[in-house]
C-alpha cells in the first residue's frame, strides 16, 4: 500500500536528532513492548510480515504522530485482536481510554506469474505496480532501472506472507540505483541500494 | 444525556495501553512477564554492538577472516559464537574505503541486524533519518558530523527485505600494531551503520 511509512525521499523533515550514543529506549514500558511483540512472534501468533503490516495498516495520522514503540504497540494489539486473543473491549477496559488500532487490511496477492532470473550486471526495471496490501517496494524506485549487483537467498514473499496467503518463497536481488535516475536534479549525489523482491522486477531492455 | 451519540472517551495514555496489552497477554495465559524478563537480558547483554566490534576487529587483523566475512557474514559471524534470528537469512558486510562511505537505512520501518550491531539507536527509527537517508545523504551525514570530502562516494543501502547489513569501517591508521581487543574497544555502532568513521 501507499501508505504513510513509505518515507524514503519525501521532504519537508528537518534535521536528524543525532546524539553520540543515542539512546534505543527511553521509557521502560517500551522495552516491554518490544519484548511482547517478540514473544508473539515467537509463539507464532503472527509473523514478521503480519506485524509489519499492521504498522503500515495505521491510520495516517496516528501513524505519524506515535513514536516508534507506539507504533509497534499498536501493531501488536491490533493483531491480538484479529487473531482473536484479546477483544478490544478487553483492552480499553484495561487501559480506562480508546485503545486505538489498525484500520483493517486489504487483499494480499501470491507472486507474479512470469517471473525472471536475474544476474549480476543485468539491468533491471521495477514494476509500475500498485498493491493494496503488503508490499516491500518502496515507492522511490517504482518504475525506475538499476542494475544487479547481487542476489538473496529466497524469503517469504512478504505480499503475500503477511496475508496468510499461499506463495512461493523468492530471491530478493540487490539493485544499485542512482539518486540522478531516482530524484533527477533534486537530490545530493550517491547510489542508492535497495533490496529488491523477483516478482517486483522486469528485464530492462530500453539501452541505458 | 442529551447526546444520542456519545463521543468516544479519550485515548488512554500510551504507558496505559502498554501495561493493558501485557496484562491482557499474561491473563491469556501467555507467559508475558515470564519473556519481558528473559528479553530484557537479551537486549541489555547479548544485542550489543560489541558482538560487531569484535567481528570488525577480526576481519582487520585476520585477511582470512575478512574475505569470508564478506563472501557471506551470516557464517562468517557464526564462526565467533554469534547468531541471527531465522528470518535473517542473510548477512551482507559493506566494506568502507577511504574513498568510499557505505551507510544503512531502512525508510520502510527501521530493520538492523540488531544481534550484530545492536538495537537500533533512537535517531535510525526516527521520521527525518528515515525520509532523508535516501535522498540527502552526504547533507544528513555532515548534519551528524561526518563531512565527507566530495572524492568520497556515497552508498546507502536501504533494507526493504529481510537481508541484514554492517558497514566494516577503515581502520585508523594510528592503530598499527594493536591487538583485537584494543581494536574492538573503538569501533562503534555508529560506525557499523555508517554515519561515523573512525
Amino acid at each position: 500500500m501507499d501508505g504513510m511509512h513509505d518515507l524514503g525521499g519525501k521532504q519537508g523533515f528537518g534535521r536528524i536528532r543525532y546524539g553520540l550514543n543515542a539512546q534505543v529506549f527511553h521509557e521502560p514500558w517500551e522495552k516491554r513492548i518490544n519484548a511482547l511483540y517478540g514473544l508473539a512472534v515467537k509463539l507464532g501468533i503472527f509473523n514478521m510480515d503480519e506485524y509489519r503490516h499492521a504498522i503500515e495498516r495505521m491510520e495516517p495520522r496516528h501513524y505519524i504522530s506515535a513514536g516508534y514503540y507506539e507504533r509497534t504497540l499498536t501493531s501488536l494489539a491490533t493483531l491480538c485482536v484479529e487473531k482473536g486473543i484479546v477483544t478490544l473491549a478487553e483492552l480499553e477496559q484495561r487501559a480506562q481510554g480508546a485503545f486505538p488500532l489498525s484500520a483493517p487490511a486489504a487483499a494480499g496477492r501470491s507472486n507474479v506469474a512470469e517471473r525472471e532470473d536475474f544476474k549480476a550486471g543485468d539491468r533491471v526495471r521495477v514494476r509500475t505496480d500498485y498493491v493494496p496490501g503488503h508490499v516491500r517496494m518502496p515507492g522511490y524506485i517504482r518504475g525506475k532501472t538499476g542494475v544487479v549487483v547481487s542476489k538473496s537467498p529466497v524469503y517469504p514473499f512478504p505480499d503475500a506472507h503477511a496475508h496468510g496467503v499461499k506463495a512461493q518463497d523468492e530471491p530478493t536481488y540487490d539493485v544499485r540505483f542512482s539518486t540522478d535516475d531516482l530524484w533527477p536534479d533534486s537530490a545530493d549525489k550517491a547510489l542508492v541500494h535497495v533490496a529488491v523482491f523477483e516478482s517486483y522486477l522486469l528485464r530492462e531492455t530500453d539501452p541505458a | 444525556m442529551p447526546d444520542q451519540n456519545p463521543a468516544k472517551p479519550p485515548i488512554a495514555p500510551v504507558q496505559k495501553r502498554a501495561e493493558a496489552i501485557e496484562a491482557a497477554m499474561e491473563a491469556h495465559g501467555l507467559k508475558a512477564g515470564a519473556f519481558i524478563q528473559e528479553a530484557e537480558h537479551l537486549v541489555e547483554e547479548k544485542w550489543i554492538p560489541d558482538n560487531g566490534a569484535r567481528v570488525v576487529a577480526k576481519a582487520w587483523t585476520d585477511p582470512a577472516f575478512r574475505q569470508r566475512l564478506l563472501a557471506n557474514g551470516r557464517d562468517a559471524v557464526y564462526e565467533l559464537g554469534l547468531t541471527m534470528p531465522p528470518h535473517h537469512r542473510h548477512l551482507v558486510v559493506l566494506e568502507n574505503t577511504p574513498t568510499l562511505q557505505n551507510v544503512i537505512c531502512c525508510t520502510l520501518c527501521s530493520c538492523t541486524a540488531f544481534t550484530i550491531i545492536g538495537l537500533p539507536p533512537d535517531w535510525y527509527k526516527d521520521l527525518e533519518y528515515r525520509a532523508r537517508a535516501v535522498r540527502q545523504s552526504r547533507t544528513v551525514l555532515k548534519e551528524m558530523g561526518l563531512d565527507l570530502p566530495p572524492e568520497v562516494e556515497i552508498r546507502v543501502w536501504d533494507t526493504t527485505a529481510d537481508t541484514r547489513y554492517m558497514v566494516l569501517p577503515v581502520r585508523p591508521p594510528h592503530t598499527a600494531g594493536w591487538s583485537e581487543e584494543q581494536l574492538a574497544r573503538i569501533v562503534t555502532k555508529d560506525s557499523m551503520i555508517g554515519v561515523a568513521r573512525l
